[in-house]
């Protein structure tokens, strides 16, 4: 583990994410857990802010509707814009399309980020297999840093979560997790699991332990 | 209703100081990061009888909006002391002296943030003193990068604080109010230990030369301690639950190096 300006090496190595170079000399820009590939260096971070990455799966909350659009809140430190010809039900010249009674204010909307470079705010859409407006589930909210350890390598620790518990679960990459289970006892064994894996997401062996832990929730009922 | 300040020895026969701390002693600093849950970051520092809560809030969205830099995040500080901070009630409007420290505080902080990472947002930082004896602004800052820190803003370092003062002739470190009041200078230090950096320093009163040489050195000294513990506190709360989890064997392996 690491804490900011702590040295990480010295000589012929990569500062990778989460790094920074000082000369000769590579050191840790945040806390967290130091990861060397070949010889790259970078740091896992256990907390911080999301940034929207194209291609991301994120969670929003409807806050204002434009001329064309709506403006989402996906938790990062910029809005972003969910533009009308972005999803479906709203097709052709058609007239005036009242937007509200396509996604309203307060509405949560799982989306895809489309664009974006820091220099405008994300563009998301809500048009593909599994966007839209949410109409129920459990919100759970993490930190944006551990949500890949909550998907695990290759979607393992998400889809032992599912199967283990039964629920639905659909995470934003954006630290929003959504939780839809048959009775409240699947979705509350799942909430329980994914609280586990965002306290111990610096820990060794978890995926064990998260399988020790809903073998023996089985067995109890 | 003024409160005349009791005539004390700053030194006694013994080299002690009022709180029996030697001259080149600091009151020790106990500090602690994650105590809000709803800000981002968030600090508690206790030093001597000082307490200090500090609370980050962002990167996020800047309000208003005219204040957002296209290149850079802008970081916005708060100093404040609460009314009940003082033996006589502060009122709690921010004082000049307040806004002054405000500006220090945050300049002593903003080489230590990567803050073009984030552009166009505000990173706020709140430093709300709610018991105060002295060295205010040096726990401030000490604690106010560990609530960086914790916010998980990407940072070239931390940064550590603190005082030297001349009391009764001699250099001493870490003045205390009473301290600050009746002696003859005090000098609050804030540097970024990883690459020795100076972001703070102010004079209160005055040194020689030799008398300025000796205190900055034991000043900065003094924030390469701190520094220490800085880290060490970042990361035990993280170490705790590996600890647990893991068990003891294997987390001391990982805490090498």
């Amino acid at each position: 583990m690491v804490a900011p300006g702590e040295i990480l090496a010295e000589g012929r190595y990569l500062s990778g994410e989460n790094t920074h170079r000082e000369g000769e000399r590579v050191y840790s820009s945040r806390v967290g857990v130091v990861e060397i590939v070949g010889d790259r260096l970078g740091v896992i971070p256990l907390k911080g802010p999301y940034i929207p990455h194209v291609g991301d799966v994120v969670v929003g909350r409807v806050v204002d509707i434009a001329m064309s659009g709506w403006i989402v809140d996906i938790d990062a430190p910029y809005p972003a814009l969910l533009p009308a010809s972005e999803t479906f039900g709203h097709r052709g010249p058609r007239g005036r399309v009242d937007l509200s009674r396509i996604f309203n204010i307060g509405d949560l909307v799982v989306s895809e980020v489309l664009a974006f470079d820091r220099t405008r705010d994300p563009l998301i859409t809500a048009k593909g297999p599994g966007l839209g407006k949410i109409a129920s589930a459990r919100i759970i909210q993490l930190s944006p840093t551990k949500v890949p350890r909550l998907i695990g390598r290759k979607g393992s620790m998400i889809s032992l979560l599912k199967k283990g518990t039964g629920a639905n679960i659909i995470v934003g990459q954006n630290g929003i997790v959504l939780v839809s289970g048959k009775s409240p006892d699947s979705e509350n064994a799942a909430i329980r699991a994914i609280r586990m894996v965002e306290r111990e997401a610096h820990t060794r062996g978890l995926t064990d332990r998260i399988q020790a832990m809903l073998r023996t929730r089985i067995r109890g009922e | 209703m003024n409160r005349q300040e009791e005539p004390v020895e700053l030194i006694n026969e013994n080299g002690l100081r009022i709180d029996g701390r030697r001259l080149d002693e600091f009151r020790p600093i106990k500090m602690k990061v994650g105590v809000l849950d709803k800000a981002d970051g968030s600090a508690y520092v206790e030093q001597g009888k000082n307490r200090i809560l500090i609370a980050v809030y962002g990167p996020r969205e800047a309000h208003p909006k005219h204040i957002a830099l296209p290149h850079r995040a802008v970081l916005r500080c708060r100093y404040h002391m609460a009314p009940f901070s003082t033996p006589e009630r502060k009122s709690p409007a921010p004082s000049r002296r307040e806004q002054e420290l405000s500006k220090v505080i945050r300049e002593a902080l903003e080489p230590a943030v990567l803050s073009e990472y984030y552009p166009r947002t505000t990173i706020d930082l709140f430093i709300e003193v709610l018991q105060s004896d002295g060295g205010t602004r040096c726990a401030g800052i000490t604690g106010a990068s560990l609530a960086l820190a914790d916010a998980g803003i990407p940072m070239r370092g931390l940064v550590a604080a603190t005082a030297v003062g001349k009391i009764a002739g001699q250099i001493a470190l870490d003045l205390s109010d009473a301290e600050d009041k009746q002696g003859e200078a005090d000098m609050p230090v804030a540097i970024m230990p990883k690459s020795n950096v100076v972001t703070l320093i102010q004079m209160d009163g005055g040194l020689t030369h030799e008398e300025f040489e000796r205190g900055f050195d034991i000043a900065v000294k003094t924030c390469h301690t701190i520094h220490e513990q800085q880290k060490a506190v970042l990361k035990e709360r993280y170490l705790a639950i590996k600890e647990e989890v893991e068990g003891k064997s294997e987390s001391t392996k990982g805490e090498e190096e």
